[in-house]
């Protein structure tokens, strides 16, 4: 009996044991939570500002979108190039053309990279510009009214990825396609003739150093592979541009397994103003090109879309010393020059190792023809050559790098979800930290500059997973915010995201705020439909076309009753806001309307199409939270059959006497 | 007939130039504060128009009835560049012919000036707070919105404050340096006899 007591408990000791080691041995889940002051660090108290405006792509939403750091909060999504029915962009009159392309109104696409204008390489705080992955554009925000004021397509691109790169004086954009695509008059060609038919094209916009305004001022034709992120040299390298490529293996099918094959793809090196020179010298060929540029006019608060039909085009293959190939592992994804403008960093996105190249070297290798060969006709220089050293054993998967002021690169990893900071003349490894999860891009206020700010990196992430109370199959997205000044990185905030975000740039508060524009003013609205005052309120029919000239002012509409209109009929409400005080906007809904609402600003006007299609009296109102009496800002507009003769009226604040029926 | 001194002269002299200034800066001020408001809102009186965030102000106070401001309500904009340049004129013509009655006449004028100048800028607040629309959306039984002749006033949510501008310091001390000569005058011709 004894011996079973004590067999027995020693047999649940042995487990109870076996239970606590085996515990002890598995490895613990990873520390998320931040430390010490970080709270402090991130927290911007009510009333106060915050020190950086981050400007944010919106990925897959089309749009752009303001949050302020070190808060995290989100201020504002400015449309750009997708439909957004809060404001009426994209379905008001003024603002569909600028949704137009070559393919016709494309009312959604794929945001995925913010270059902010620069002067002598610095933040200027002047536009913001944004690139659509799909349908291929580029377009332009100007930051002090943080509208969406210009589009430019881009022809004989497959899809714009590497863009919306910018040199120091923001004399060109880039915008690279990341599909190699057949051009010209041999365009309905067999997918499998990849390498024959097709080509990649690199577009150089030009950009007016005065208002802003964007044209191509050339292409450069390339061989037939993708390109993926760039960058501008600055400083010593200003004049050169440098892109990553992948797909140099030319697959056009699972390129999953296909474009992984070769150990080094390419990094494209463009001597710009080579290609200037040919220009100059009349080698350029132009070239019919079908392709979109949509303007808004702040005057008229109306977009113009005009197609174009003609692009000037440099054959690289043909005219020598415009572009170079330098090896670089494993399909890079980020292609970034160092504020001196002397290192550019490539981040071969399956690779092991962070390859660091030196603009002299490159210099030299070019001087002393150091090639290893070419590619379809372009000399390929020795990677050897051209390196200034590699980070060895960095992490694993590095997708892109920012850099701070005091020589220090901080790459992202994707695979190994975790931030490096190494130094670029030493390429040694000083710090690491764990992003929450699978980092893309990441962003240090002035990082792609001559003058970074440094003090916060920014890490965009793929993938949220238990970061954040569920909500079902779908989370949001996230980022996530480390204070650098010190030599170890700290997290100090999670914030939420709208949209997915790729690239974002950060800038100082003082550069865009002073400018902020509070109202349009009145006296320079030259909006043909505008009424600039109740007096010019009015319905005028033109055929089938009612045009309502509308005002809105606290707390009414004018006019709020309208009678007349008759089935078929196209009514158009020309809203104009007669506010001239800062906040206060108006919106504009009638029931029944297939496209949306508008909101207008303080001395704007803006045009909602309305097709009714039944009989009867629809409602109308102000959408936005005006005044007191916002509730009482509303009218009715009567339609009545095909054939009635119920005269054309409107009016305000007139009571009439008991109406005759309906029909008359 | 009494003379006055070469120093008064000079002082009379200075005062009615100093009034110059009147046709370049604005005279008079009105702020106004609110929790909607924070930067504040102000309206600026000059010799001849008001500026300032008026839209703003007049876009407001109809909510509560009160009138559209606008220039032409007010006729002293007409007349107010003739009165202002009679009183340099008058102070110029007494440093020149240089008679103590003048400078009495002068310091009578000046300070009847100011007082008629402040009663009608009040029968205006007057009008202006009293005489509401009677349709107006928002009426509080009682309430009157008088904005205050010197100084601060709660006006609802609205802290108002009234009060001279550049152009009146200007005539402010324009007027002590008038009265001021005269007492020096009257106190040393004492002295003398």
């Amino acid at each position: 009996m004894k011996t079973k007591i004590i067999y027995r408990t020693l047999t649940a000791l042995v487990v109870l044991a076996t239970v606590v080691v085996w515990q002890g041995c598995k490895p613990k889940a990873p520390a998320s939570i931040s430390m010490g002051d970080a709270a402090s660090k991130a927290y911007v108290p009510p009333g106060k500002y915050d020190e950086f405006y981050n400007v944010v792509s919106g990925g897959f939403n089309g749009q752009m979108s303001i949050y302020g750091l070190p808060s995290g909060r989100l201020f504002r999504i400015i449309p750009v190039f997708s439909q957004f029915p809060e404001s009426g962009w994209g379905y008001s009159e003024e603002t569909i053309p600028m949704l137009n392309t070559s393919h016709g109104f494309v009312p959604w696409d794929d945001l995925h990279h913010i270059a902010l204008s620069t002067t002598k390489g610095e933040h200027d705080g002047r536009w913001a510009f944004g690139n659509a992955n799909n349908t291929p554009r580029v377009a332009r925000v100007d930051m002090k009214t943080f509208k969406t004021v210009e589009i430019l397509e881009l022809p004989n691109s497959g899809g714009n990825h590497s863009s919306p790169f910018i040199t120091e004086n923001t004399e060109y954009v880039v915008a690279g396609t990341r599909f190699s695509v057949p051009v010209g008059d041999k365009t309905d060609v067999p997918i499998s003739s990849f390498k024959e038919n097709f080509k990649g094209y690199i577009s150089f916009i030009s950009v007016d150093p005065a208002d802003g305004k964007m044209k191509i001022a050339f292409q450069l034709k390339t061989p037939g592979v993708s390109f993926d992120l760039a960058r501008a040299g600055k400083g010593k390298s200003h004049g050169w541009f440098f892109f990553s490529t992948y797909n140099t293996e030319q697959a056009y099918t699972l390129l999953e397994v296909n474009a992984s094959q070769k150990d080094k793809d390419f990094i494209m090196a463009v001597n710009w103003k080579k290609a200037e020179e040919y220009i100059r010298a009349g080698k350029g060929q132009i070239t019919k090109a079908k392709y979109a540029h949509n303007v808004w006019d702040e005057h008229t608060h109306t977009g113009v879309s005009n197609i174009m039909n003609e692009v000037l085009q440099l054959d690289p293959a043909e005219l020598k010393d415009i572009i170079y190939f330098i090896p670089c592992p494993k399909s890079p994804h980020g292609c970034d020059t160092d504020p001196t403008g002397e290192y550019i960093v490539g981040s071969g996105k399956l690779a092991a190792l962070i390859p660091v190249f030196s603009f002299t070297k490159i210099q030299q290798a070019i001087a002393n023809k150091d090639f290893e060969g070419e590619f379809a006709g372009i000399p390929v220089i020795k990677y050897e050559a051209a390196l200034h050293g590699e980070v060895k054993k960095p992490g694993l998967g590095p997708l892109h790098t920012e850099f701070d002021a005091n020589g220090n690169a901080y790459t992202s990893f994707f695979v190994s979800s975790e931030i490096v900071k190494w130094n670029v003349q030493s390429l040694e490894v000083l710090d690491r930290v764990p992003t929450y999860y699978s980092i893309g891009h990441l962003s240090v206020p002035g990082g792609p500059t001559t003058k970074p700010y440094g003090k916060y990196v920014v890490a965009y992430n793929k993938i949220t997973k238990d970061r954040y109370l569920p909500t079902g199959p779908e989370l949001t997205q996230s980022a996530q915010l480390y204070d650098i000044s010190g030599d170890k990185m700290k997290l100090i905030l999670d914030f939420p995201t709208t949209g997915e975000p790729h690239y974002a740039e950060s800038i100082p508060a003082e550069l865009v705020m002073p400018n902020s524009t509070k109202i349009y003013k009145l006296e320079e609205n030259k909006h043909p439909y505008a009424a600039l005052g109740e007096g010019q309120a009015r319905v005028e029919r033109k055929g089938n076309q009612v045009h309502v000239y509308m005002t809105a002012i606290r707390s009414h509409l004018t006019p709020d009753n309208i009678e007349g209109v008759k089935l078929g009929d196209e009514v158009y409400f020309h809203v104009t806001n007669l506010e001239q005080d800062w906040d206060v906007p108006h919106g504009f809904a009638v029931k029944g309307a297939n496209n949306a609402e508008i909101l207008v600003m303080p001395g704007e006007t803006t045009t909602l199409k309305w097709k009714p299609l039944s009989i009867g009296v629809f409602p109308f109102y102000c959408t936005d939270f005006c005044s007191a009496l916002h509730q009482e800002m509303q009218g009715y507009i009567r339609v009545s059959p095909a054939g009635s003769n119920v005269p054309l009226k409107f009016s305000t604040g007139k009571i009439e006497d008991q109406a005759s029926g309906a029909g008359l | 007939m009494k003379t006055l001194r070469p120093v008064s002269r000079l002082l009379v002299a200075l005062a009615a130039l100093m009034m110059i200034s009147a046709y370049y800066v604005p005279l008079w001020q009105i702020l106004m504060w609110a929790p909607q408001y924070p930067e504040g809102l102000a309206m600026k009186i000059w010799i001849n128009t008001i500026t300032g965030d008026v839209k703003v102000i007049s876009a407001l106070n109809h909510y509560i009835g009160m009138k559209h401001i606008d220039v032409e309500m007010f006729p002293e904009f007409g007349y107010m560049i003739y009165i202002v340049g009679f009183l340099i004129g008058f102070g110029l013509i007494t440093a020149a012919l240089n008679r103590r009655f003048l400078l009495w006449m002068y310091s009578v004028l000046l300070i009847a000036t100011a007082t008629a100048a402040l009663v009608d800028f009040w029968l205006w607040g007057y009008d202006y707070g009293h005489n509401l629309d009677p349709t107006a959306a928002i009426n509080i039984p009682g309430m009157s919105y008088q904005p205050p002749l010197i100084g601060t006033k709660q006006l609802l949510n609205f802290t108002a404050f009234s009060g001279p501008d550049v152009g009146g310091w200007i005539f402010i001390i324009s007027g002590i340096l008038v009265l001021g000569t005269l007492g020096f005058e009257l106190y040393t011709s004492k002295k003398r006899v």
